[in-house]
């Protein structure tokens, strides 16, 4: 296959940034988006320019790191996939792709294809967990738990936190992030002590940190590499409307 | 002679004892030391929030973006704990006789033992932290089986244990940096541990955003940092996990212990080409409900469902009846070779067999097998285009976990006084072979339960502070690291890093491999050398050092592999025996498994750094079973 690659280049955080054309030949069906890179980067280098930086680190889905916006949509055209898993088969010979990196005001780019998304990890300091030392818990099986209750704190917990929510929002809203979040601990019953204190600290800091708030586009779970549902959302306004009423 | 510093007594009561011996660190005095802890993989961020609830001032360092990347994030299957709640058996005694069985005796006894005791509040742990398990319809947890055991004692969140054990514990440590105890570095790289009067003080780092190469001092240095199967180029490992921090830490006098012990996984995702980057796992769980077989006629390339069942060779279980398709996995990965290598394989260059769930779909439906493996079936659909409700994975081996390290002590301490190693960078407790789910039981062990305590003992004896970044062998650590770095960036050869690394990869796949011999192993010994001397006057890092510079992380890290795979084919050569994932073909019984020699290698292999270009200088510490019979390990 050969491709023409339209690609985000920006040299730092305060320098301003283009897209830059690139030719991709000799990539194979087989390949993955960021192997296709790999190859475009190795020719760049050899031609004595510098590759394409992008994140990206356990090439399987699972890890949260890559974030490229292809053709405007987060992780590309494929439902429920990361950039990483995205296969070459998806794409036609000869077609011409445009890749940039996951936008919002509280993702500052770095370079290239990478942002910085310590924003997700602030949310998640603010509150986002049980308040459990180490030591001193009782047996795993002494709080038993309703089988549906585990699986929907499952479906929540499933959540890589890459970002292409707030990337797919036309608000920039993190709010599917936090809900994952606050959902995936207001479920289970050891979670649920904290969840009204919870709901309030997360999304506080959600909006501290210069995300938007849900103007129920939805654009978030087409975009989400794990399938997470906006009924998440629903809870999470559910969960904040009775710690306000508490 | 080393010492592993095992308390004596009855096994099942070592632990305690060791306990009562440690010194503690009283809470007024805690605040004000100083640790380190690099990597926040499930050993690091457990750690970290650990000793930060205990009043520590931790700094947590990271190559990610954020600490709930590390590696571990990858595993699929499970975690073991020995809970019996399936009421078949388990003990104690019994996950660690499996254990070090399964490591084909070549683990220390008091380390095994204790990861066994740990194991059951491992699993309290992550369940008050909120961790979903996979749960029955009472409510109660639900185990699975695994490679090696013939009990149920895997616990498991859907296809995704690793991820979610992960995010415990960063939620843990995220909990910390709250409470001010943990200050986070993300995308910061170790590149040399910092020794003042012998002990470990600190570390010199490169922050990756802004290329600074800066020292960070402490009064304990925790590394985390994971294994080396990176060094095979293609693996299951992420991208970035490398031997960089633990092999740095060597060429400061930390002893290097078993580097030939490394596993090949048998069921992963064959390669599909050259551009290949990395290989993807197939978790062991599949095993449970899946059978391994390739056509009995070499050549049949009718498609699978068409072969009929009398025409199926299920090796796994012809060879080992009593364990079957669990036999565990560096017998299951040379099985998987055998028959390839023998023109039975299937797929693009016969390197591939068939696992297939076609019976347990037909008995338990689609919808059952969906619920326990459907990721795993999405991420075959997205790799191969092939759709395995329909017909069977295609697997073959691949590197995947690396059970040698950095020599320690039953504290988990290397014989650098302050270094303290956890998790897969560490060789304690795998023996030469890891059985599935006990990874991420032996990281958590270690960064909840045992260094926790164990580095209590250490800082009672040394006074807070003692060292700060203005000692000179600080300076001394800072001017050699910039030295590495410039350089790397001034050769502007023509080849690529990737090429070197790939180039690496094949020589160490093809002689340091699934199967070893002298001839091989002095074949990659010669080889080494030249490549990395070509590396060093050919390669082209473009871009410079004080900006964010993938290339230049990258050269590092392959540098690093292009000495330490001299140290490993060193290690498989001299160890004269079968073991485990170690298989040296001279060394094989008449059916072709392992012959281990307990006579001259029931020892760890520790190696010390000499110098560059000088021979490393081996140390053996002695394996001692005063519980367990050796026995000829048979899965039969």
């Amino acid at each position: 296959m050969d491709l023409t690659l339209f690609v985000w280049r920006q040299k730092g955080p305060d320098e301003s940034g283009q897209l830059e054309r690139h030719e991709a030949h000799g990539i194979t069906k087989d390949m993955s988006f960021l192997e296709m890179l790999d190859v475009v980067n190795e020719d760049l280098i050899k031609k004595g320019k510098e590759p394409i930086a992008f994140d990206h680190d356990c090439r399987e889905g699972i890890c949260g790191m890559c974030s490229q916006v292809i053709n405007g949509l987060p992780h590309g055209p494929r439902e429920k996939t990361t950039v990483c898993q995205l296969h070459m088969r998806n794409f036609k010979d000869g077609a011409t792709i445009y890749i940039e990196p996951f936008r919002s005001r509280a993702f500052p780019v770095i370079k290239d294809l990478i942002v910085d998304r310590t924003a997700l990890d602030r949310i998640i300091q603010a509150g986002g967990y049980i308040s459990v030392h180490t030591g001193g818990v009782p047996d795993a099986n002494t709080i038993l738990i309703p089988k549906e209750d585990a699986d929907t704190a499952m479906d929540a917990a499933e959540c890589i936190g890459c970002g292409a929510c707030v990337a797919a929002c036309p608000n920039g809203s993190a709010m599917l992030f936090t809900a994952a979040k606050v959902s995936h601990l207001a479920t289970l019953p050891q979670g649920r002590i904290e969840a009204a204190q919870r709901v309030c600290v997360m999304t506080e800091a959600m909006l501290q940190e210069g995300f938007g708030n849900c103007g129920n586009h939805y654009e978030c779970q087409a975009a989400c590499p794990k399938g997470i549902k906006v009924k998440f959302i629903a809870k999470l306004n559910r969960e904040f409307i009775k710690a306000q009423l508490a | 002679m080393i010492d592993g510093k095992c308390p004596a007594g009855p096994l099942s009561e070592k632990w305690d004892k060791r306990k009562q011996e440690l010194r503690l660190v009283s809470p007024a005095n805690k605040r004000k030391y100083r640790i380190i802890v690099v990597g926040a993989g499930l050993a690091g961020a457990s750690a970290a929030a650990t000793l930060g609830e205990l009043g520590y001032n931790v700094d947590s360092f990271c190559f990610q973006d954020s600490p709930r990347r590390g590696h571990a994030i990858s595993a699929q299957g499970g975690i073991n704990a020995t809970r019996n709640y399936p009421n078949d058996g388990d003990s104690i005694y019994r996950l660690f006789y499996d254990t070090i069985k399964g490591g084909d005796f070549r683990s220390r006894e008091a380390n095994v033992y204790r990861l066994a005791q740990v194991s059951g509040s491992i699993i309290d742990q992550c369940v008050a932290q909120g961790i979903p398990f996979a749960r029955d319809y009472a409510g109660y947890l639900d185990n699975r089986s695994f490679g090696g055991a013939q009990v149920s004692r895997t616990f498991y969140a859907r296809g995704q244990t690793g991820q979610q054990l992960l995010l415990g514990a960063y939620s843990a440590l995220m909990r910390q940096v709250r409470a001010g105890s943990v200050k986070l570095w993300p995308r910061t790289d170790m590149l040399d541990l910092v020794i003042v009067d012998g002990e470990a003080k600190g570390i010199t780092v490169r922050d990756l955003v802004t290329g600074q190469i800066r020292c960070h001092s402490a009064d304990a240095v925790c590394l985390c940092t994971g294994g080396y199967a990176n060094l095979f180029h293609l693996s299951t490992n992420s991208m970035g996990s490398s031997v960089t921090a633990a092999y740095r830490a060597y060429k400061k006098g930390a002893f290097f212990a078993n580097p030939c012990f490394t596993q090949i996984h048998p069921t992963c995702i064959p390669v599909s080409g050259d551009h290949q980057s990395k290989l993807t796992l197939m978790s062991e769980s599949l095993r449970n409900d899946g059978r391994v077989w390739t056509p009995m006629s070499k050549g049949d390339n009718r498609p699978p469902y068409e072969i009929p069942e009398s025409e199926r060779d299920y090796f796994l279980e012809r060879r080992y009846p009593a364990y079957g398709n669990l036999a565990p996995r560096d017998v299951s990965s040379r099985a998987i070779k055998d028959v390839c290598d023998e023109g039975g394989g299937v797929g693009p260059g016969g390197r591939g067999v068939y696992l297939d769930l076609s019976d347990a779909i037909k008995k338990l439906g689609k919808e059952k097998i969906g619920e326990r493996y459907g990721n795993l079936f999405e991420m075959y659909e997205r790799i191969t285009g092939e759709n395995a409700y329909k017909q069977p994975m295609r697997v073959y081996p691949a590197p995947h976990y690396t059970m040698g390290g950095l020599w320690v002590d039953y504290d988990l301490q290397s014989n650098i006084p302050g270094l303290f190693v956890l998790g897969e960078a560490n060789f304690s407790d795998h023996g030469a072979n890891r059985l599935g789910a006990s990874s991420l039981m032996q990281t958590l062990a270690d960064g909840y339960f045992i260094v926790p305590y164990t580095i209590a003992d250490y800082l009672a004896n040394t006074a807070y502070g003692k060292v700060s970044p203005e000692h000179p062998e600080f300076a001394r650590s800072l001017q050699d690291t910039e030295g590495v770095t410039k350089r790397l960036l001034t050769i502007n050869g023509r080849r690529t890093v990737n090429d070197f690394h790939r180039e690496l990869g094949r020589i160490m796949w093809d002689n340091v491999g699934m199967a070893r011999s002298k001839e091989s192993l002095n074949k990659a010994l010669g080889i080494i050398p030249a490549l990395r001397t070509e590396f060093w006057e050919d390669v082209r890092v473009p871009g410079s050092g004080a900006e964010l510079n993938q290339e230049l992380e990258k050269a590092g890290r392959v540098a690093d592999f292009l000495e330490f795979a001299e140290l490993m084919a060193q290690d498989a050569l001299h160890r004269g025996e079968s073991c485990g994932g170690h298989f040296r073909v001279e060394h094989q019984t008449p059916d072709g498994e392992a012959k281990r020699n307990d006579l001259n290698f029931c020892y760890v292999a520790a190696w010390e750094f000499k110098g560059a270009g000088k021979e490393p200088a081996l140390h053996k510490e002695p394996l001692i079973f005063e519980n367990v019979q050796l026995s000829t390990r048979s899965y039969k």
